[in-house]
């Protein structure tokens, strides 16, 4: 149920981000989902990509700082409350968000929302058991 | 003149004095320094092999990783019991350099920095401005001793609050102010905007040191303050500020000889050059009992001069220090070395850290910034913990360095490798 994330540390000065995405899009990566976290000196870009192994080797050869994270990638019923009802089950567990961020695109009529918790095997559980969907890393990646 | 009497002493006499103390001196820490008995004996010396003040070149030299290794008073010449007080400036990684004074010391110094602020045109009567900072660096408290010495008023005022400063510089009537030159440029420059008229105001003249400066900031500082500008040197290994001292015809800077004897080296083979020749400075302490030290190397690069002075004073005088033989930094006053950086870094984990220290001066106050590349062992993809990290860099960094630095964490190669050193250091001041 673990996906597979790529976290990339950014200093905020101009063309850094189109570098990365050119390399990326070079070697035929494709992105899923992205969130950028920033402070006025540096950046970190998560990414969500077709091939994370196979980027995260790249960027490091492009000499960027890189790692990899596990995150679960959580369906969201698209509709108003949807986001709130998963939250209220993993805020009742004393289950801590870290981040989260959307999908650029649908698996279906759901939103699909990446959350990065601390207690990712304890929210994996959680989540199932409360009838919530998670997509496994493969699904995620092909999407 | 504070002391005529040695200030004017003719040469053949001040060498004959020079010898009978550096005898003394020699004497003294054979007997009692354990470390110099050894390098003496390593060179097959004894005290008795001085025939005369040019055998000061057989001894060997003392260099800071000398004071580092007989941390903190194995270099002392005395029992403990006889210091009254020490002082400690930021060593080149983790520990500081210590030194220490025995009661005449602190009376011989207190005569040095009087003779110094007599050649400032202060006197009693004058009120005087410290602005240096006090505690362990030997700024403050070596000047406000000698002010005292001269009988002068001392406002024992320390570094820092600018406001503050120039209040007390206007309501007591502050005639000689004493800081690094940036600083003394800075409080003008808030003067100015304040509306307080330093120009038509009773300072009469700024006693500054510490820290490198040049003859436009000289100019600067003259015009803005309507003061004469003095340079003062020191470093605390030899006794701190007072080692030499600016006099009114500005010409270099009069090396106290009674109690120091100057060398200036070659800094790759160690020999000793002429006077006029650019080099190494090096001092033999030989008025000190608490901590004396032999042909010690300063780093600072100066030249000697010893063509008579219109002031009438016979000590030699060396020009303003025009450089370093290593990569001290000289920042707000403070001595920084890059490798204390590289001391943290190491400290948090860092096997191969890549730092730059970029030093600036924005208006008139030196500004460092340390960059450090972000290796994946640093990196977290959650802000808070890089935060913490910038947090904890920038925590240890001003407790090893005494000066507070702006932490940039950069990306990977962001910093130029050069071939062979790595650059540590951009420092973009003009001075």
């Amino acid at each position: 149920m673990k996906v597979q994330q790529i976290s990339v540390f950014l200093e905020n000065k101009s063309g850094r981000l189109a570098t990365l995405t050119d390399v990326l899009g070079k070697a035929g990566i494709n992105i899923r989902a992205l969130s950028i976290a920033d402070t006025s000196d540096f950046g970190i870009l998560r990414l969500i990509v077709n091939q994370p192994e196979e980027a995260f080797r790249i960027l490091k050869e492009a000499g960027f700082t890189a790692s990899l994270t596990d995150i679960i990638a959580v369906e969201v019923k698209d509709e108003p409350g949807g986001l709130a009802a998963i939250l209220k089950i993993l805020e009742s567990a004393g289950i801590n968000i870290e981040y989260l961020y959307a999908f650029l695109e649908k698996s279906s009529n759901d939103a699909l929302v990446v959350f990065r918790v601390e207690q990712i095997e304890d929210a994996i559980n959680l989540l199932t058991k409360n009838n919530v969907n998670l997509l496994k890393g493969a699904e995620v990646y092909k999407l | 003149m504070f002391n005529p009497e040695i200030e004017t002493m003719p040469r053949e006499q001040l060498r004959q004095l020079q010898f009978e103390r550096l005898k003394k001196t020699v004497e003294l820490v054979y007997e009692n320094v354990p470390f110099y008995k050894q390098i003496f004996k390593e060179k097959g010396l004894q005290p008795g092999d001085l025939k005369s003040l040019d055998d000061l070149k057989l001894l060997p030299f003392t260099v800071k990783q000398d004071l580092r290794d007989n941390y903190p008073f194995a270099l002392f010449a005395v029992p403990m019991s006889e210091v009254v007080r020490v002082h400690a400036s930021s060593g080149t990684t983790g520990k500081p350099t210590v030194v220490g004074y025995t009661q005449n010391d602190i009376d011989v110094w207190a005569e040095l920095i009087a003779r110094c602020v007599a050649m400032a045109g202060g006197g009693k009567g004058d009120v005087i401005q410290v602005a240096y900072g006090y505690g362990l660096f030997t700024g403050g408290l070596g000047l406000h001793y000698g002010a005292e010495r001269l009988g002068a008023t001392v406002i024992p005022i320390s570094g820092g609050n600018t406001r503050r400063q120039l209040m007390l510089m206007k309501d007591f009537g502050t005639t000689i102010l004493c800081c690094t030159p940036s600083y003394a440029l800075f409080l003008g420059e808030e003067a100015t905007e304040e509306g307080i008229d330093l120009i038509n105001g009773q300072i009469k003249a700024g006693i500054f040191g510490a820290e490198p400066w040049s003859e436009n900031m000289r100019k600067e500082l003259e015009k803005v303050m309507g003061i004469k500008a003095y340079n003062i040197y020191g470093l605390s290994e030899i006794m701190g500020p007072g080692v030499s001292m600016e006099c009114e015809c500005q010409c270099g800077m009069h090396i106290m000889e009674d109690c120091f004897i100057p060398e200036i080296i070659d800094p790759e083979t160690g020999e000793t050059l002429p006077y006029g020749s650019k080099g190494e400075l090096v001092f033999t302490t030989i008025a000190k009992e608490a901590f004396p030290l032999i042909r010690y190397r300063t780093r600072d690069i100066s030249v000697l001069r010893e063509e008579k002075c219109g002031c009438g004073r016979t000590f030699v005088r060396m020009e303003r220090v025009m450089g370093r033989t290593d990569d001290m930094l000289i920042i707000r006053g403070v001595n920084v070395f890059p490798s204390q950086i590289e001391s943290v870094l190491l400290e948090i984990g860092e096997t191969e850290p890549h730092y730059l220290l970029v030093v600036d001066r924005q208006g008139n106050l030196d500004n460092l910034e340390v960059w450090v590349e972000v290796s994946e062992k640093m990196f977290s993809d959650e802000v808070r913990k890089l935060e913490e990290l910038e947090k904890k860099l920038r925590h240890e960094i001003a407790s090893v360095l005494g000066i507070s630095a702006k932490i940039k964490l950069v990306e990977p190669k962001t910093i130029p490798r050069s071939e062979g050193k790595a650059k540590r250091v951009i420092d973009k001041r003009e001075l």
